[in-house]
């Protein structure tokens, strides 16, 4: 009887084993309970119903159907959790790829352990420039990390400052002001450190006055002296960095105030759907770097972004590129033929994918590749209510920029 | 720059002393630390959302629900999670800990780890002297004022404060006096947890509501208290206007090290805690006991 029921909690183990040689495993990773870890998630299903729907992943000539794993990171709130999740995925789950992770921190964390099982990583999240630095320092350890969104640090800057530079020609141009002033509000954490300091450098190169740097904590709740003294300092524009709920409070209480500056920069919280509701509808003006908005970034971006509204009743965050990186991985293996990481490596740098968001190739840190036509972001700014996509102007779908009320008002005689 | 820091450390001072009172105040009678009394301002926060969002209450009956209907669940709390453990200080701390974490993983299930907003009772901004205030800032100070003086009135003009404050000057005379110290704390604890209500749907309009908002108003309460007394009223509110002036003062002197605010409020705790453990009015405090 005791080999009987031995036998049969063998067979029953072995059972899951030998029905997943028959799927692409792929674990999702993100904090679940949050917006971020959602658009992980939901991204990831489009991809797997889509793939799966037309017959799944050609692996070496044998058709394989994906099979996602919902993988909570907690990673907001814990790193531990994160490296937690991570180890679980890997081990327990039995995840071939990890793709997802948000918080920078956390997901340097989890790149270790993924790296310690040498498992292929697409990052959706994390833009700190250590995460490639690591591919660049010690290539063998940290070749299976890639990431597919957003940009890193430095090059989000690029992106900023081009922006930034629009925003500022609108404001000499309408208020006939040569050197607009600008304050940096960046919430302090690692993934703003090497934006601040591209902005201190070259913000007076572009012929901008930079009147002061306030750091609030990410999780504030209250930015009223900073604003009061932003307002004190004079400013025209005040470029965010932000990505904790400070960016509402921020969206709100410029609002509240009427605030004549125009808040430019990266406001994560301002990226979501929600952020309208969150600010009470005061976050009028608000203009951030954004990943998603029905515009044709590339021939599969419009499609996408309504399918996604269609399915979740919510438009994408830069998080639901998950769908990006399984249609890169898909891609991938059928190129190489392989499902083996080590395969699947050189033929992710050599890639050169088009996605939803962007036209994705590699660099030798594996980040994507910046510059117009490849990886930019868009920038979105909210309008009575609507988020509106301004930049890149010469993509077909883009619509004006607006200053604050009595600004606009001064800029439109001068048109 | 000097108008800027004296209207904003009132207006945040405000804020703090709403939160503050009620924490003291159910120490002060019954020695309990209630750590999870901001998570109560954090329910109702959300009970005021849901209100709002879901029924189509007005603001001022929806406040006015909030603040009853989570009253009536801190005092079910008290009665099932801190009454049995209230002899035993440590136990009292772990459980009220529970509690808050456990309402805010409630909430977190509920409405996900979204951020949520709730419109302003009152609209607008008023300039003084150079400074813009939001009406709803303005509304925040007004009911902290009210508070206080309601709170003041119940302890020095009413029998149930008279209570309070016998039961807070020696618990065992008054039960021997015939008093039902009982009852007299759980009064405490709904006066007490009403308050934190009464913040946390007053603030909720300017804050963004969240399920882990109740922690940093914690640590930020803490240091109110501690460099009041812990205890006395009056040191919660002097505290309260202390701790907003110094991360006033830290944000618009230090503008790059604002999110040391409240760093700098904790560590001005820890040295009164040093020159002075008592805090500013805990004798006088200690000798009313």
């Amino acid at each position: 009887m005791l080999r009987f029921i031995a036998l049969a909690a063998a067979a029953a183990l072995a059972a899951p084993a030998a029905w997943a040689q028959d799927t692409v495993k792929i674990a999702i990773l993100g904090p679940m309970a949050f917006a971020q870890g959602e658009n992980h998630w939901a991204g990831a299903e489009l991809a797997r119903d889509e793939i799966n729907g037309a017959g799944g992943i050609s692996v070496g000539g044998k058709k394989k159907q994906v099979e996602l794993v919902r993988v909570d990171t907690n990673e907001i709130q814990s790193v531990t959790d994160a490296t937690n999740a991570m180890e679980r995925a890997i081990t327990r789950d039995k995840a071939d790829f990890v793709i997802g992770g948000f918080r920078s921190e956390a997901v340097l964390a989890m790149q270790e352990v993924a790296m310690d099982n040498k498992k292929l990583f697409l990052g959706v999240g994390a833009a700190d420039a250590k995460l490639g630095g690591n591919v660049e320092k010690d290539y063998n350890r940290y070749k299976y990390w890639f990431r597919v969104s957003p940009l890193n640090s430095p090059d989000l800057g690029k992106t900023i400052f081009t922006v930034l530079g629009t925003i500022a020609g609108q404001i000499r141009a309408s208020l006939h002001k040569e050197t607009p002033k600008v304050a940096i509000l960046a919430e302090k954490v690692l993934w703003t450190q090497a934006i601040v300091a591209g902005a201190q450098a070259n913000l007076p190169k572009m012929k901008m006055e930079v009147v002061g740097l306030w750091q609030p904590s990410a999780t504030a709740t209250d930015v009223t002296a900073e604003l009061a003294a932003i307002e004190r300092a004079g400013a025209d524009i005040v470029f965010t960095a932000l990505s904790g709920p400070v960016g509402i409070v921020v969206g709100r209480q410029m609002g509240e105030r009427n605030m004549k500056a125009i808040a430019f920069g990266i406001n994560v919280e301002g990226q979501k759907d929600g952020f309208w509701q969150a600010t009470a509808a005061k976050g009028n003006y608000v203009a951030t770097l954004d990943t998603y908005a029905e515009v044709e970034m590339t021939p599969k971006t419009i499609a996408f972004v309504k399918a996604f509204k269609a399915r979740f009743h919510k438009a994408p965050t830069y998080t639901a590129a998950t769908y990006d990186a399984i249609n890169l991985l898909k891609e991938s293996i059928e190129k190489a033929g392989s499902a083996d990481a080590d395969k699947l490596v050189p033929v992710l740098e050599q890639s050169s994918s088009v996605g939803t968001a962007a036209n994705l190739e590699f660099t030798k840190t594996h980040d994507p590749v910046w510059g117009i036509g490849k990886t930019t972001g868009i920038a979105v700014q909210w309008q009575d209510g609507e988020k509106v996509p301004f930049w890149p102007q010469q993509v077909k779908g883009m619509k004006p920029f607006k200053l604050p009320g009595e600004r606009q008002a001064k800029a439109e005689p001068a048109k | 720059m000097l108008q800027d820091i004296l209207i904003t450390g009132l207006v945040n001072g405000g804020v703090y002393a709403l939160l503050a009172m009620g924490f003291s105040l159910i120490f002060g009678v019954a020695r309990i630390v209630n750590v999870a009394h901001s998570a109560f301002y954090m329910l109702a926060a959300y009970c005021l959302y849901t209100l709002l969002t879901y029924t189509g209450m007005g603001m001022g009956l929806a406040s006015l629900a909030s603040v009853a209907a989570v009253t009536a669940l801190s005092l079910l709390c008290y009665r099932f999670f801190i009454e049995p453990v209230r002899q035993h200080e440590s136990a009292v701390l772990i459980a009220t800990i529970a509690l808050g974490l456990i309402f805010q993983e409630l909430m977190l299930r509920l409405f996900g780890g979204h951020y949520l907003g709730i419109p302003n009772a009152l609209e607008g901004v008023v300039t003084l002297l150079g400074v813009t205030i939001p009406y709803q800032r303005l509304l925040i100070l007004v009911i902290a004022g009210a508070s206080l003086a309601a709170v003041w009135f119940v302890l020095h003009r009413t029998r149930l404060g008279l209570a309070i404050r016998a039961t807070a000057n020696d618990l065992e005379v008054a039960n021997l006096m015939g008093m039902d110290v009982r009852t007299v704390a759980m009064a405490t604890m709904a006066i007490s947890v009403a308050l934190a209500a009464v913040a946390g749907v007053s603030v909720a309009p300017v804050f963004v509501v969240d399920p882990f908002m109740w922690l940093a108003p914690l640590v930020t309460v803490l240091a109110v208290v501690v460099l009041g007394g812990l205890g006395s009223l009056k040191g919660s509110l002097i505290g309260a206007l202390v701790i907003g002036y110094v991360e006033a003062i830290t944000v618009f002197l230090l503008p790059q090290g604002a999110f040391l605010k409240g760093a700098v409020a904790l560590s001005i705790m820890v040295v009164v805690l040093l020159a002075r453990p008592e805090g500013l009015y805990g004798v006088a405090f200690e000798e009313e006991r």
